[in-house]
């Protein structure tokens, strides 16, 4: 459990949020070209990483907005919080 | 030879105090190079060497561990066996591994403790009603055996249950599988250790893997803390860190690592004599032996490493324990702990080859990993062998991400994931 500083409406618990997954995974721009390979790529393989990871999250029970984290997984501390279509601040 | 474990060794024991009890391991320093090395020293990787050697005759092998063996998740799971799935498959696979269970204390001459006490799983609103009676046929199409009892039956069969029909998510009915039931965890690891132990196979503990070698598609050896070993078969079984070692070998796994959390309430006199689990309020109980209460919670959403959930979560489950249970109302709970467990997409787990030669993958078992031990290290066992699949893990390959044949317990089964 930790606190979340959402980009619209400040610290909240992590409760209010709901994760949704490694961020930056582009929709393919050509579905019907895709192979099954590449499809299961994009559907399901994960990077999973325990370290730092990129990931998107939502204020469910709040402004219902998505944004980005960076989070360290291997002990929940964020790193930065940015908007959808922003740069990553960090590396 | 080791000495077997009897009432005659344990009054032979008695008498010098129970201090001369032998070793159930040797705890070795690793050989330069075996035949296969299994990474991951909890209960899935210590009986997949055990019957690697029992059944494949592969002697020289060993298992790598990086903490101490059973101290990750075979350890903080809550104990539940029960083979009450709805596909095909995965019947095939957990009732392989609920028909070893029945025979295993004997075959490892260690007890493990299994008590086949039933598991019911509660229905909460119509829905579950149907899926339960649509799960209760499948089962014994499949040979399973699984009832579906009524209100009036779930009352009798574990009379502390709130079946009043005002409470918010009130009791409809239920399943019983009553082959199904616990065991102790801890000495599954230590019995298949033991028997491993005794047929030559190095059990190296405090000893994690920093790197894969590979040359070109195929696997050389293990680079770990305690130097380099080399192999041509390494079989990856570790849990919730999977994808660390995928990545290690380049390869990317459909997995998510979540925290998944339990507690357990002071000790009291026997009061639930089976093990109740409710899907749609997340809440499942048993009792151990000690007579502590055993109660497992749910995920977090979000991918963590650190072994600590939300109490958000917790909170959650206890507020239906209380709605369920309200003479469990004043008791206190005594230990809350949390493991990492790594989750597929279709919440079945992987027992597979990989596009890397000499390199297996035994991983996604999300949050119920523990009843299949030993069929899980007995097809895993084979698998990496034969460098084919047995046909009960066939299924749970990894290129059905790939043609879409998921094996889609998520929802299906008799517990959320």
């Amino acid at each position: 459990m930790f606190l979340i500083n959402c980009p619209f409406c400040g610290e909240r618990e992590q409760s209010e949020f709901k994760a949704g997954g490694e961020a930056h995974i582009v929709r393919p721009k050509q579905p019907t070209e895709l192979s099954d390979d590449e499809w299961a790529e994009y559907l399901f393989m994960r990077k999973n990483i325990k370290g730092v990871q990129f990931e998107r999250w939502n204020h469910v029970h709040g402004c219902r907005k998505w944004f980005n984290m960076v989070r360290d997984t291997s002990n929940d501390q964020i790193k930065a919080v940015y908007k959808m279509g922003e740069k990553p601040p960090v590396k | 030879m080791k000495n077997k474990y009897s009432i005659f060794s344990l009054i032979k024991n008695a008498f010098s105090y129970h201090e001369n009890w032998e070793k159930a391991w040797k705890d070795p320093e690793p050989k330069k190079e075996y035949d296969a090395i299994i990474v991951g020293g909890g209960g899935h990787g210590l009986a997949t060497a055990y019957y690697l050697a029992k059944k494949h005759n592969m002697k020289n092998i060993a298992v790598v561990e990086k903490g101490w063996i059973g101290g990750g998740n075979t350890g903080r799971n809550t104990t539940i066996i029960r083979s009450n799935y709805l596909w095909d498959a995965s019947a095939g696979l957990y009732d392989h591994a609920l028909k070893i269970w029945e025979g295993l204390s004997q075959e490892l001459n260690y007890n493990v403790m299994f008590s086949q006490r039933g598991v019911m799983n509660l229905a909460h609103n119509l829905q579950d009603v149907r899926d339960l009676k649509r799960r209760t046929h499948a089962n014994r199409l499949n040979g399973i055996d699984a009832v579906y009892l009524n209100t009036e039956e779930v009352k009798k069969f574990c009379p502390i249950i709130n079946t009043s029909q005002d409470i918010r998510y009130p009791v409809l009915g239920g399943t019983l599988q009553r082959r199904a039931g616990t065991a102790r965890h801890d000495a599954v690891a230590w019995g298949y250790a033991r028997g491993a132990d005794e047929m030559g196979v190095d059990i190296i503990q405090n000893c994690e893997v920093k790197g894969i070698k590979r040359n070109g598609d195929t696997v050389e050896g293990i680079e770990t803390t305690k130097g380099f070993i080399k192999t041509k078969k390494i079989g990856v079984v570790a849990a919730g860190h999977s994808s660390v070692i995928a990545n290690m070998a380049g390869l990317k796994l459909p997995l998510e690592s979540k925290p998944l959390q339990a507690l357990v309430s002071e000790p009291v006199k026997p009061i639930i004599d089976t093990v109740v689990m409710s899907n749609a309020v997340h809440a499942y109980v048993s009792q151990s032996d000690k007579g502590e209460l055993v109660i497992g919670a749910g995920t977090d959403d979000y991918v963590s490493y650190s072994q600590k959930g939300s109490h958000d979560i917790v909170e959650g489950t206890l507020n239906a324990i209380l709605e369920l249970y309200p003479i469990f109302s004043r008791m206190r709970m005594l230990r809350q702990w949390g493991g990492i467990v790594d989750i597929c997409p279709d919440a079945s787990p992987i027992i597979s080859k990989t596009s890397i030669k000499g390199l297996y993958f035994n991983c996604g078992w999300g949050t119920g990993g523990f009843k299949a031990t030993p069929g899980s290290g007995d097809l895993f066992a084979h698998t990496i062998a034969n460098d084919e699949p047995h046909k009960l893990n066939a299924a749970f390959n990894i290129n059905r991400f790939v043609s879409g044949d998921l094996v889609d317990e998520h929802g299906a089964a008799a517990v959320a994931h």
